[in-house]
């Protein structure tokens, strides 16, 4: 129990909850911790009732699910820090999409299973580093905590992803091609990981979030060691890098995601569900 | 109960039974389990794997009305829920091909018949989810009228079939009510909201009242299933029964059920009420119904899409345990 009342002092403690100088950064930066999780979700949840066999079917939704509920903290969080009275349904569901702040690599179309499970990978790769850091290190301790709940399912995720990896790329002659294919496909989307701005220096600065170029040298390492066991290539690293997703310059792909997603919320202004 | 129309043999008499078939039928009498190593009678076995099968294939292409929603599911909560709703189904699916691999049947097998349409799915889920109202009232509806059968079948004399579904049961009825609180909601809300949920009930009603099964009069397949146990009840008595549950919950939403025939009887202390269009159940059955091309399609579909998936797996296994058997060669 004292433990709990700890975390509880702490939590309300959060020195950058009211914290002028950083709330819009902190609120930017943690629309796009929710936009990813959220768009990735989407995407996710496209193949239920869909999948190659009934297991996968069943570790897909979870996958989609977890990532809802990541969605939800996040955005909930973000709705507090802005302090305009907004919850996570009005962020989700009433912005448009150059409000939404995530990468580009989570709006593309879920394509085959190669490039789902591909795409799959190299985010969790990504999103695991990070959100260990944050579980870790953070200065916010608000941050801290959905960081370390998030951990648990994206640890999953990555142990997941990374098997199917590896057994695609070293399965049949097919299933090696198409998991080339899609890595040679989402490899220019992976640079604005870690392509940092002014929003995350000044969470980095303040502690809250870490340096983008920090994570990158282990995630270049825990990613080509996956490849090399599933045989596949690892493109040249410091190729070119589609950017933009971050500040809200999308694909095409992300406006027919939210006019799908937005739909009765947009239909049915203020209605309750 | 997504189970309809399966093909069982005509009822024995005792005295037609051989000596092995008299111990079963004394053994499924006295409430034993029976288990997959136990003697049982091939029409027993063949018609417990059409069942089991037509049921799984009912939670699999179950997924695909309600999967319609998640994309646009209004809130954050509800994708997650109608997430998760929608993942049980494709668990109970997978229960219940393990349940009928018990009786010598493969889950690829039972697959390949569905895809050929040698064998059914339940006929409610030819029927499409046109507005979010009708994510409510399949819950509600759909799940309930399952539940109706289900409950029963946790007693059903074959072992695994009936653990089975003591599981699905416990997540089924959750489905019920989070089907219900969407209709509550749905009834509670704007003007637009409660017409969304009077749609779904007139488009429901009846395709649920015909997941029974056809009248009992018609119904050919039942006496000897309900011998053994793998039919409780017959159709008309749990058509009755739902009909009863489920009108005071239609009254309490303010949603008026589609049936100018529906009254209360003092003497049967039940409902009168409509028979469904049994003409429409067969042309459904025979694959004419709105959604029939379309959800075998999506199943067919998935399936051969997904080939080069699974047989990127299976080699890799393959050749995983080449390497296991290499090693241990080397090693001594």
């Amino acid at each position: 129990m004292s433990g709990a009342q700890t975390t509880d002092a702490e939590l309300k403690a959060d020195p950058f909850m009211n914290d002028d100088a950083i709330r819009a950064a902190f609120f930017e930066w943690l629309c796009r911790m929710g936009d990813n999780a959220l768009i990735l979700g989407h995407r996710t949840s496209e193949w239920c009732g869909h999948g190659p066999v009934l297991e996968e079917d069943i570790a897909l939704a979870n996958t989609a699910l977890d990532l809802i509920g990541h969605t939800q903290m996040w955005l909930g969080l973000a709705g507090e820090v802005e302090g305009k009275g907004r919850d996570a349904d009005d962020l989700a569901y009433l912005r448009d999409a150059m409000k939404f702040h995530n990468l580009l690599l989570v709006e593309l179309p879920k394509g085959d299973m190669a490039v789902t499970i591909m795409r799959e990978f190299l985010f969790d790769a990504y999103h695991h580093l990070l959100l260990k850091w944050l579980a870790e290190h953070s200065t916010s301790p608000r941050v801290a905590e959905i960081a370390a709940k998030a951990l648990k399912e994206v640890s999953y995720h990555l142990d997941r992803a990374s098997d199917i990896v590896v057994r695609l790329g070293d399965g049949t002659e097919e299933s090696h091609r198409r998991m080339q294919e899609a890595l040679e496909l989402l490899w220019p989307y992976t640079g604005e990981m870690f392509a940092g701005d002014n929003v995350d220096a000044a969470l980095s600065g303040a502690g809250i979030a870490p340096e983008l170029t920090g994570l990158q040298g282990l995630w270049d390492e825990d990613v080509r060691s996956i490849l090399d066991e599933a045989t596949l290539k690892t493109p040249e690293p410091g190729g070119y890098a589609h950017l933009g997703g971050k500040q809200g310059r999308h694909t095409e792909h992300l406006g027919f995601i939210l006019a799908e997603m937005q739909f009765l919320q947009r239909a049915y202004p203020g209605a309750s569900w | 109960m997504y189970a309809q129309l399966v093909k069982s043999e005509g009822l024995k008499s005792r005295e037609d039974m051989s000596p092995e078939e008299r111990d079963f039928q004394d053994r499924v009498d006295n409430g034993e389990k029976i288990e997959p190593k136990d003697w049982m009678p091939e029409g027993y076995r063949k018609t417990l794997i059409r069942q089991i099968g037509q049921h799984a294939h009912s939670e699999i292409v179950g997924q695909l009305p309600e999967g319609n929603w998640i994309t646009r599911a209004p809130t954050l909560e509800r994708k997650a829920i109608l997430l998760a709703k929608v993942q049980d189904e494709a668990g109970h699916g997978l229960y219940l091909y393990s349940a009928a691999e018990t009786l010598g049947v493969s889950r690829d097998e039972l697959l390949e018949k569905l895809h050929s349409g040698k064998m059914k799915y339940s006929s409610i889920f030819n029927y499409p989810t046109l507005n979010w109202a009708d994510i409510g009232a399949v819950g509600w509806l759909v799940d309930g009228a399952a539940i109706m059968n289900q409950v029963p079948l946790q007693r059903t004399s074959f072992g695994p079939y009936s653990r089975a579904m003591i599981r699905i049961c416990k997540e089924e009825s959750f489905h019920q009510r989070q089907g219900y609180a969407i209709m509550m909601k749905m009834a509670a809300g704007t003007p637009e909201q409660k017409d969304m949920a009077q749609d779904a009930l007139n488009r429901f009603w009846f395709p649920s009242l015909m997941m029974f099964g056809p009248s009992d009069k018609d119904s050919v397949h039942s006496a000897q299933s309900m011998a053994w146990k793998i039919k409780m009840n017959t159709n008309d008595e749990l058509r009755q029964k739902f009909v009863n549950e489920t009108v005071p919950q239609a009254d309490y939403l303010g949603l008026k059920v589609p049936d100018d025939k529906l009254a209360w009887n003092e003497d049967k202390q039940g409902y009168d009420f409509s028979e469904p269009d049994w003409s429409e159940f067969f042309e459904v059955i025979k694959g004419n119904g709105p959604c029939n091309r379309e959800r075998l399609n999506a199943r067919v579909k998935a399936w051969d899409d997904g080939a080069w998936f699974r047989e990127g797996l299976n080699a890799y296994a393959d050749k995983a345990a080449d390497r296991r058997k290499a090693a241990a060669v080397a090693a001594e």
